[in-house]
């Protein structure tokens, strides 16, 4: 029709600054804990676009206009830094099928995915890899020696590690499993904290700074209006609110709100993965309710349920109420009054 | 006096390309060979002729009489003969021809006789409304609206507010903000007719801020007139869709619209300005309206605004401001959000014919799925979900379209301009909305043939009931002559009966067709749908509008199935 374009934004450029946005935090994720997500990253992205293309041809679609709106890209991105950085390929190759293949064409692609691709393919991972989504290295400076470049290919692609090292000598718990099981010892979250070298200012030891780097990724999408701010705000306030609550009532118990804030996949999840317009709610009240809903869950998970991050299932949870949520926020239409 | 301004949700600031035309004074446009009058240029039932072929008509003469309370006469733009009444190519989203009269022109412009009326500033309200009808004026904003029937406050006694409409926020078009200029004096004299005319509380002119020169303008004739002419001029923020009537009620006086209701009803008439100077015309110097500052812009040699002919084919128009040029790709009538593309050049200039704008071709792009990123919910000034009636327009879910209030879409095309995903949004829900009114359509045809298939079939067993009581009589009469007699006897009781009552009682068989009759309306009644009963005349416009639209429509539907359709 006689639209004039008002916009100089294009769905696929949307998606670019997406990626564009977590490129400070992957960079400093390289310095502080090696090769592994640069690999991870590079993997994903490289099985989610071949994936992509393959289910377009299956499809009988021409893959070169579709692959431009970079929505398979940054899936694949947001899984590989969702992921324990140098995962195996495999991982990554069964991880991306169930984000573009499953949970994003097999609904009718882009736009018609009711639940979050990315998140999709970590729960398959986590639910049928349990193991090797533990597998979290530790940063650089609390295991003393840095695998290189061919050592980390070697294992990524060959699973073994030079030197007959044992992968699980690596790794470390996270801050959000020592403090799970330190509490479940009965131990304080204070004595967890000094229990384990693990633990930074208030969240997990230079995850902090990745956390910080990801957060700024996310406040420029919406200084930049890639994302508006209302699901950021309301994940992170409700997961802060109700960790400060707790928090009140038994400090030894219950972490404070900034570990909980600077911990895990939680400012990452805010901003990157609870933001996705297509399987979240729509109007602005809408997002509210559903970050708030995210939120919630994210706290009830990492505290009382059995896994140590909640985000991914949060999300899905919440992405399934999306549709009501929508059906019950509807702005008051111009003309029509309060009531309704 | 300062008054309190509202605002609307959503809207955009678009780069207005106002400059292009708005430099330049209102000049004469062509005395074409050729006007071609279209007996329906307003929203209502459409003028009937009142000349024969072969006519000489003067310029002003009556040509086609209003058709009804809510149409609108039309007058000879010009002296000559009329060539020709038929079908005509119009200006319409159907594409479809229409009844015009065609006047060879005879170059003499030799007015026929005009009558003012006298004393205007002490006739009543009912005079300048006749006086508004005869000379066949209609909203002159784009809606084409017959003028006197919104002069008419009907059961009230007196509106609070007479707004007119001077924001003229589409880009590109500058008719208005020119007249404001140029003309200023005859808007405020307009105005203060039409406030006589509806017993109006306040009167007040909303300018966007866009136009200080037309701001200025109406300042300057109003300290001229002085005391007498009370009208507050309000300048308000530039922002697309300002110039809705909905949306500039609004932000003038605060009051919302009901949805599906007139702006009557919370105390407020809206005219454009414009319109205001065509009844001034009338009733002071007894003109009809013949002729209206039209905005050529664009890909054109020299954007302008003309005084044009009504019935001027356009294409003399954009010949008179150097043509369009080798850049031009798209021609429109009005503005660009909201025009009406035009396919052809000789197609006549209507009332309603604010602009023609030639629009240079646009980059194609082929529609990215939606990824319900709520930019067009942030642009929407009906504050709709515009993404949400995108996906039940599109899975033709009309029901869901319709809950989420598709009918309150203005189709103002602020979703469109914003989408990420260019998709064409505003097209999608003309389809819907010309999908549900198609469906009515048939459904009250449906109804129809099942009241009469319902009527038949009752027919049908009042004929076997009869047969069968005949048989039973017959046989009866074959029975004993006892048995005769107490027939007769109940017959004639029966008689007595209905001779004794006063009225006759109902024939059973009327009574039965009657309550056959009935249900059939309250089933019908009951499957009315959501929304489109009590439709107001400008939605009954859409209807009609829409309704040609809709084959188009259907096709782009169509073939927006293959991007991301079925997996
Ligand atoms: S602006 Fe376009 S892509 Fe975004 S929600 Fe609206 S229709 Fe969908
Ligand atoms: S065209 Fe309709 S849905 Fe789109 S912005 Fe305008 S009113 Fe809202």
């Amino acid at each position: 029709m006689s639209a004039l374009q008002a916009n100089a934004r294009d769905t696929g450029q949307v998606m670019l600054k997406v990626v564009y946005a977590l490129i400070p935090a992957v960079l400093a994720h390289y310095w502080l804990f090696g090769w592994g997500i640069v690999l991870n990253v590079a993997l994903a992205a490289i099985f989610a676009l071949g994936f992509e293309a393959l289910s377009l041809l299956a499809r009988g679609r021409d893959p070169r206009h579709t692959l431009i709106d970079n929505s398979a890209l940054l899936s694949g991105v947001l899984l590989a830094i969702a992921l324990p950085p140098m995962s195996q390929w495999w991982l990554l190759l069964v991880g991306t099928f169930f984000t573009i293949v499953v949970a994003k064409q097999l609904y009718g692609g882009l736009g018609f995915n009711p639940f979050n691709p990315a998140m999709v393919g970590y729960v398959v991972l986590l639910i049928s890899f349990p193991v090797d989504m533990t597998h979290w290295l530790p940063p650089i400076a609390l295991r003393g020696e840095s695998l290189s470049l061919i050592d980390a290919l070697s294992y990524v692609f060959g699973g073994q590690l030079p030197n007959g090292m044992q992968l699980d000598a690596l790794t470390m718990a996270t801050p959000l499993d020592v403090i799970r099981t330190q509490i479940g010892l009965h131990h304080t979250v204070g004595e967890a904290m000094s229990s384990s070298p693990v633990f930074g200012l208030f969240g997990g030891k230079q995850w902090e700074i990745f956390n910080g780097l990801i957060l700024l990724g996310g406040l420029w999408m919406v200084w930049a209006k890639v994302i508006r701010w209302h699901i950021p705000v309301a994940v992170l306030g409700t997961l802060m609110l109700v960790a400060l609550s707790f928090h009140l009532y038994d400090a030894d118990r219950f972490a404070g709100p900034l570990f909980h804030l600077f911990s895990g996949g939680a400012i990452f999840g805010a901003f990157f993965i609870a933001t996705d317009p297509v399987s979240a709610a729509t109007s602005d009240r809408g997002r509210l309710i559903f970050g708030f809903g995210v939120g919630l869950l994210e706290y009830i998970i990492r505290v009382f349920g059995g896994y140590p991050d909640g985000i991914a299932f949060s999300v899905l949870l919440m992405n399934m109420a999306a549709p009501t949520i929508d059906y019950y926020t509807k702005p008051r239409t111009f003309g029509h009054g309060a009531k309704e | 006096m300062s008054r309190t301004l509202h605002t609307f949700h959503g809207g955009l600031h678009l780069p207005d390309q106002k400059a292009l035309s708005n430099g330049a004074a209102i000049r004469q446009g062509p005395l074409p060979a050729q006007l071609i009058v279209p007996l329906q240029q307003h929203i209502g039932a459409p003028a009937q002729v009142a000349v024969q072929v072969g006519d000489k008509v003067l310029k002003g003469q009556l040509i086609g009489e209003a058709g009804g309370m809510v149409s609108a006469p039309v007058h000879a733009p010009s002296s000559g003969t009329v060539s020709a009444i038929g079908p005509h190519a119009v200006p319409h989203p159907s594409g479809l021809d229409a009844l015009c009269i065609t006047i060879v022109t005879d170059g003499d412009e030799s007015w026929c006789e005009l009558h003012p009326l006298e004393n205007p500033w002490e006739a009543d309200p009912v005079e300048l409304r006749a006086k508004v009808r005869e000379a066949g004026i209609v909203g002159l904003g784009g809606a084409g609206f017959p003028s006197h029937v919104k002069l008419n406050p009907g059961a009230r006694t007196a509106v609070d507010t007479l707004l007119l409409n001077g924001a003229e926020c589409e880009p590109y078009i500058t008719c208005d903000d020119r007249l404001m200029r140029e003309r200023a004096d005859e808007i405020l004299l307009g105005a203060r007719l039409m406030r006589r005319a509806i017993n109006a509380g306040e009167c007040v002119i909303a300018i966007e801020d866009n136009k200080p020169e037309a701001i200025a303008a109406l300042h300057e004739a109003k300290r001229a007139a002085g005391r007498l002419c009370d009208i507050e001029i309000v300048t308000v923020p530039t922002r697309y869709p300002t110039g809705g009537e909905k949306q500039l009620i609004r932000v003038v006086t605060g009051k919302e619209v009901r949805s599906g209701g007139l702006p009557i009803e919370i105390g407020v008439v809206c005219h454009n300005v414009a319109t205001a100077a065509a009844v001034y015309r009338a009733i002071v110097h007894g003109e009809p309206l013949i002729s209206r500052v039209v905005t050529v812009t664009g890909e054109v040699g020299t954007p302008g605004n003309i005084q044009a002919l009504i019935g001027t084919p356009v294409g003399e128009l954009l010949a008179a401001c150097g043509g369009a040029k080798s850049s031009a790709s798209r021609l429109l009538m009005g503005g660009p959000m909201m025009g009406l593309p035009l396919t052809r050049t000789d197609l006549p200039l209507v009332k309603t014919g604010n602009c023609l704008l030639e629009l240079p071709a646009e980059a194609h792009h082929t529609p990215k799925p939606c990824i319900r990123c709520g930019e067009c919910m942030a642009a929407c000034p009906a504050n709709l979900l515009p993404q949400q009636l995108y996906w039940y327009a599109r899975a033709k879910d009309f029901d869901k379209a319709q809950d989420y209030n598709l009918f309150d879409c203005i189709e103002c095309g602020c979703c469109n301009a914003v989408c990420p995903s260019e998709i064409p949004l505003v097209s999608y829900y003309r389809f819907a909305k010309t999908a549900i009114w198609g469906q009515e359509r048939e459904r009250k045809k449906a109804d129809k043939a099942r009241e009469r298939h319902e009527f038949r079939e009752f027919r049908k067993e009042r004929e076997k009931q009869e047969r069968a009581e005949a048989l039973a009589k017959k046989k009866a009469a074959l029975d004993t002559d006892a048995l005769k007699k107490k027939l007769a006897e109940e017959k004639a009781a029966a008689e007595g009966g209905t001779a004794e009552g006063a009225t006759p009682a109902v024939d059973p068989k009327q009574a039965a067709i009657q309550a056959a009759l009935e249900r059939a309306k309250a089933k019908k009644a009951a499957a009315q749908p959501k929304n489109t009963d009590h439709l107001t005349a400008d939605q009954q416009r859409q209807i009609d509008e829409a309704e040609e639209r809709r084959a188009a429509a259907k096709a782009l539907a169509d073939d927006s199935q293959t991007p991301e359709g079925s997996a």
